[in-house]
């Protein structure tokens, strides 16, 4: 009967019944939009970290994410990686901003990455035309297609120029987005280190060393080990790696406080008009709660109906918004920036929700706390 | 069991209100219901009827003085404790039904149910069983916007009966009521009180309500000031017959 007479009060009154859903279906869709951009920017940000099976990234000193790795490791510190007892490989990843100079004219920035996936390090995923093979032949480079007009290029084939050298598109990808929105330039390591020009000055320069551990071997020693010997170096877990790029980009630039606080907001707007219209529904049915208290309900008994109102909008506001949400998630898809909705996200949105409409029957609950059963007989 | 007290208040006195506005509304009233009597409380506007149904009912707690309801002491208990005895013991009728306009008769009876644990199937069929009892078999599913006056008042006593509680107490049952409607409701009050052998006490001041009455009690500015018994031998349909014959004859 808890249910039943929830459902009743909630559905007496359409109109508050439709403010409460809206108030809540904003307030999801908000938070939503919000955290999807949070996390679709986290997995821009960390997707390249991810997709590499090191366990121990070697940094310059500093290094504040994938994009800022510097080229000031050499070969000597490879070599030092490479005798610590417990290090089965230590493969260099090449990763710098270039020019891309368009082909009808202008340029753009790209962040040129460069690797030898034969060799164990990073290989780029997602290949939608073309493969690893087709970029190591002359002048190739793998582009994800939803950067090929900012690039100027219409697709495989195309030409372009980089940095110091000439560059071909030889593949694409699908789905690799670039927070800085510097599109990645997938390349070998020799071609990456010429596009930098770095073939000339410092052959050898290098962003990262991605280190695979021996079988068996402990993380923490050879980590220690790794530290007391590259003393220009830091060596960082892929997990701290991957959380100082989150910090930096999300963080140190403000933009996923911006985030998180416009879901906060969302989640007060959204507070405060189911508050509203709870209070109001709660005060409007104030005979009826007097009239259970003085058949002899316990408080909770009355708690329990105002919280099943709660509850019920919740999971309506909740569906709702879901829907919505789920349509500007799809409609994202293919822009700069695509929202990410994950089961976990929408279980996360729920327990929200419901925090939300439990935290806004709190007015209408302390205004029924106060209720004199006396007033059954003033009516 | 008929003839058991089921409900007692020992000097009562209440006070309402603080400081210059205080006001003394009960000085203290002392009265026992039974079991199987219908009783009547009756007086003027402001006598503090509706007071001593409410302390009665552990709606209010009395100033000084002590009730004790089946057995049980009321003093001192909290408001969480008082309503568990009103669940336990006391069924209440109000003179404007307070029926939950959103549920159908059958869920305002079953609310009453709910309230006090009990559930499901079973009290479905003891909800719709106290209907039939209150001649409502065929308005079960209907909601109280669809019901005349007459009919939400027995809906409201249907719901008082449902959980078998002692005491029922009514305040001004008929007072929104036509006189037939009104004879019914008695009527039927009277004979809960007397089949199932609960006391019943009704806050009035229609004189309509007398010839259903075991007992009629007065009250006048907060003190009982008079009590009658009905004449033994007679039950109320056979008073109320008589009452209507001598206004036939004048």
């Amino acid at each position: 009967m808890i249910l039943t007479l929830a459902f009743r009060n909630l559905f007496h009154d359409r109109i508050r019944l439709v403010v409460t859903l809206v108030g809540i279906l904003f307030s999801i869709v908000l938070v939503a939009v919000q955290l999807g951009l949070y996390l679709g920017s986290s997995r821009m940000i960390t997707s390249n970290i991810d997709h590499t099976d090191a366990e121990l990234w070697i940094t310059t000193f500093g290094a504040k994410s994938f994009e800022d790795g510097g080229l000031l490791l050499k070969s000597a510190e490879r070599h030092q990686a490479l005798a610590t007892p417990g290090v089965a490989k230590v493969v260099p990843l090449v990763v710098s901003f270039a020019e891309w100079r368009k082909p009808s004219g202008g340029s753009t920035r790209v962040v040129v990455v460069g690797s030898d996936p034969e060799d164990g390090g990073f290989e780029p995923w997602g290949f939608r035309n073309g493969t690893w093979e087709d970029v190591k032949s002359p002048e190739g480079v793998a582009i994800d297609k939803s950067y090929l007009r900012e690039l100027d290029v219409t697709g495989i084939g195309d030409s372009a120029q980089v940095g110091e050298g000439r560059v071909r598109v030889k593949a694409l990808t699908e789905g690799i987005r670039s927070f800085t929105q510097s599109p990645y330039v997938y390349t070998t390591l020799a071609r990456a280190r010429h596009l930098l020009g770095l073939d000339v000055v410092a052959g050898d320069a290098t962003s990262f060393f991605l280190v695979k551990l021996a079988p068996g071997a402990d993380l923490e020693t050879v980590r220690n080990n790794l530290k007391s010997r590259l003393e220009s170096a830091e060596v960082l877990t892929r997990d701290e790696f991957r959380d100082r790029s989150l910090t930096t980009w999300l963080f140190k630039t403000g933009a996923g406080v911006a985030l998180i606080g416009g879901a906060f907001l969302g989640l007060l707007v959204g507070t405060v008009i189911v508050a509203q219209t709870l209070y109001s529904s709660t005060k409007d049915h104030l005979n009826e709660f007097a009239t259970l208290r003085a058949l002899g309900s316990s408080s909770g008994y009355i708690h329990k109906v105002i919280l099943g109102q709660a509850g019920l909008s919740a999971v309506i506001g909740y569906v709702l918004g879901m829907a919505i949400a789920l349509a500007v998630v799809f409609a994202s898809r293919d822009t700069p920036l695509p929202l990410v909705m994950t089961p976990w996200l929408a279980v996360v949105l729920f327990a929200v929700t419901l925090f939300m409409c439990a935290i806004s029957a709190l007015s209408a609950i302390m205004k029924v706390t106060k209720i004199d059963p006396a007033m059954v007989f003033n009516r | 069991m008929t003839g058991e007290a089921v409900l007692e208040a020992i000097d009562v006195v209440k006070e309402l209100g603080s400081g210059a506005g205080k006001i003394t509304a009960l000085k203290g009233v002392s009265m026992t219901l039974k079991a199987g009597e219908l009783t009547l409380l009756m007086g003027p506007s402001g006598s503090g009827k509706t007071t001593l149904l409410s302390i009665l009912g552990c709606i209010m707690t009395p100033t000084s003085g002590m009730i004790r309801v089946a057995g049980n002491d009321t003093e001192g208990q909290t408001p969480e404790q008082l309503a568990r005895i009103r669940r336990d013991h006391i069924g209440y009728i109000f003179q404007s039904y307070n029926l939950f306009p959103t549920l159908s008769a059958l869920e305002n009876v079953r609310i009453a149910l709910d309230v006090r644990g009990k559930k499901g199937f079973k009290a479905a069929a003891r909800a719709e069983e106290c209907l039939r009892e209150v001649g409502l078999g065929h308005r079960l599913k209907n909601h109280p916007a669809n019901m005349s006056g007459g009919e939400q008042q027995r809906v409201a006593v249907a719901r008082a009966i449902a959980t078998s509680p002692s005491v029922i107490l009514a305040d001004e049952p008929t007072a929104a009521l036509d006189t037939t409607n009104g004879q019914q409701v008695m009527e039927l009050l009277a004979r809960i009180a007397k089949e199932q052998n609960r006391s019943v006490l009704v806050v009035t001041h229609d004189p309509r309500t007398k010839p259903y009455a075991d007992r009629t009690v007065y009250i006048e500015d907060g003190q009982i000031v008079r009590e009658e018994r009905r004449p033994e031998g007679l039950d109320a349909p056979e008073i109320a017959d008589l009452t209507k014959r001598r206004k036939v004859h004048g």
